[in-house]
């Protein structure tokens, strides 16, 4: 959706992922982006440089916090002082929402420093969705949670995880980060049919869309981040922002990253895509 | 399942086929992951487990360019390796991961003998860059906060961002020079394995006794070799001792001319903080 509770009401655009190679670029050539997203955890330090660099971004441009640590899937409880420094940094950043995974990566403060995925069982959904409540209540901004890449499944599981991502944001009442190229990816590895997913998640909800890059082996998909969006994941936006409405969209370009300028042109390729819906659009009204 | 994903690897960096307690792995995991018509569930794990040690070593890796050259590659992955095993992330973050390597090497000295110590210091050295980093940058403290204040009295804080060390070998010297090594190799354009090889040519340092402050000036991470005196100074003023205190462990042979003249320079660097 455009704007809705769950972006904090923004109409963001197309933004891309601040990384450690592009700093030089952006701070001294300035170039227009219509937002960046952020990796919370980088930032969540004491001082030095990254925070010297997020407070020279800050001044240009509009920043949202993604994390990879919150776990919303792990047993572990959420830990205070990491949730202390975390709203430290909203304040910071002022995002206007906060993304992390559906997922779980550690066990009693031991990290796999991974977003594992989890069994889609009942009981995970409401633990999970009560997790997330508890982060929202304590950071007050809302929350989008984001379906991951698997290459593992579990016998317990009771439902598809389409099924699971919605009661999970349901019961929690939060928001969507929906990223298609997980989605692909995902589909691949355990053969299920991607505009399934798409059409059965609560589309009011999406506050976020994730594309990017991800890797063929002989016998699964990576999520590799290292690569420009391949075709069917483009297709795959097409049909999400169909569904869903033109939504802030992000390129995630992580490993191997190529110059500010290619990755910004990747990402500004979503233009096109948003051009045919919002003509579709505009038919269907006339 | 976490147990599934950070244990240790097999041969060719696969997935163990024992279990620890000597179970065939793939029925111990077979139980709670699902197969797929390519993969089995223990094949299906095994993505898992190889990129959590991919993702921990490489990130080790980048962080300890020296304790590698010490080592070399094959003997730092040995060394890595079992650490991990030992001593699993415990922190939500990659950058933590080095904390308790130095006492590690000390504790497991078969692992590098002969040079358990230079490779101690040298852990110790670049998990001190790693902590300077992003440490907190405190107010400073100017000339006016301490003015009138009797030395009797008087305590100072160190930064966060300045970390002391006293260690057997001059690491910081060695790091340098294997950093330069490798800055040659990439301008000859030279692959990655003879930027290896470079990196080990430079030879490894004799003992000599070294007293280090590093530091970060302007979001930088620098090394300032120290005096001993002024070493002990300075960790004397970190453990909360008045300035008279601290002065006094400098020994009579220091002039009061030099031990103000060090004063002069952690005040210019901004060394010393509010409390
Ligand atoms: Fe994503």
């Amino acid at each position: 959706m455009p704007a809705n509770r769950f972006n904090g009401h923004t109409d963001y655009g197309i933004g891309i992922g601040l990384r450690v190679p592009h700093y030089g670029h952006i701070l001294e050539r300035k170039p227009v982006v219509d937002w960046f997203e952020i990796i919370s955890e980088t930032f969540m330090v004491d001082g030095g440089r990254p925070l010297a660099v997020l407070d020279a971004i800050l001044e240009q441009y509009r920043v949202v916090q993604h994390g990879v640590s919150l776990y919303f899937g792990s047993a572990d409880k959420p830990d205070r002082t990491h949730l202390r420094k975390l709203k430290a940094l909203v304040k910071r950043t002022r995002t206007p929402w906060l993304s992390d995974h559906l997922c779980w990566g550690s066990v009693d403060g031991t990290y796999s420093h991974d977003l594992l995925p989890m069994p889609y069982t009942h009981a995970a959904a409401r633990r999970t969705a009560e997790k997330i409540r508890q982060v929202r209540d304590f950071l007050e901004v809302p929350i989008c949670v984001e379906n991951v890449s698997s290459y593992a499944a579990f016998h317990q599981s009771e439902m598809t995880e389409w099924e699971f991502l919605t009661e999970v944001v349901e019961r929690a009442d939060c928001g969507i980060l929906l990223d298609v190229n997980n989605i692909y990816v995902s589909s691949r590895n355990h053969d299920f049919d991607p505009y399934a997913y798409l059409d059965g998640v609560p589309h009011q909800r999406v506050g976020q869309i994730h594309i990017a890059g991800h890797t063929k082996f002989e016998k699964y998909l990576l999520d590799t981040h290292d690569h420009p969006v391949l075709d069917p994941v483009w297709k795959l936006y097409a049909h999400a922002i169909r569904r869903c409405g033109v939504t802030a969209t992000l390129l995630e370009w992580d490993d191997r990253i190529p110059s500010f300028g290619e990755v910004h042109a990747e990402a500004l390729k979503a233009n096109a895509y948003i051009a045919d819906v919002r003509q579709a659009h505009a038919v269907t009204r006339a | 399942m976490l147990q599934a994903v950070i244990r240790p690897l097999g041969p060719g960096y696969r997935s163990r086929r024992r279990w620890p307690d000597g179970r065939p792995a793939t029925v111990v995991i077979d139980t709670f992951a699902a197969p797929n018509p390519r993969l089995s569930g223990f094949e299906r794990i095994e993505i898992y487990n190889r990129m959590y040690w991919f993702r921990t070593l490489d990130s080790l890796h980048e962080d300890l360019p020296g304790l590698r050259a010490v080592l070399g590659e094959r003997r730092f992955m040995r060394l890595i390796e079992a650490y991990l095993v030992r001593h699993p992330s415990r922190s939500f973050t990659l950058r933590d991961l080095p904390a308790r390597l130095e006492a590690f090497i000390r504790r497991t000295s078969r692992l590098t003998a002969p040079h358990t110590a230079l490779a101690a210091d040298m852990a110790a050295f670049e998990w001190a860059q790693v902590e300077c980093f992003d440490a907190a940058a405190l107010p400073p403290l100017t000339p006016a906060d301490v003015t009138g204040v009797p030395g009797s009295r008087l305590r100072l804080s160190l930064q966060p961002h300045v970390r002391l060390l006293a260690l057997r070998y001059p690491v910081d010297e060695f790091a340098l020079a294997v950093k330069d090594a490798a800055l040659r190799g990439d301008a000859s354009n030279a692959v990655v394995a003879s930027r290896r090889r470079l990196s080990r040519r430079v030879r490894r340092p004799r003992a000599a006794p070294t007293w280090l402050a590093v530091h970060r000036h302007e979001g930088k991470i620098y090394y300032k070799r120290l005096d001993a005196p002024a070493h002990r100074i300075l960790t004397a003023l970190r453990s909360g001792r008045t300035l008279t205190q601290a002065v006094a462990t400098a020994g009579r042979g220091v002039q009061p001319d030099q031990v103000r003249a060090w004063f002069t320079t952690w005040m210019h660097l901004g060394w010393f903080c509010r409390r």
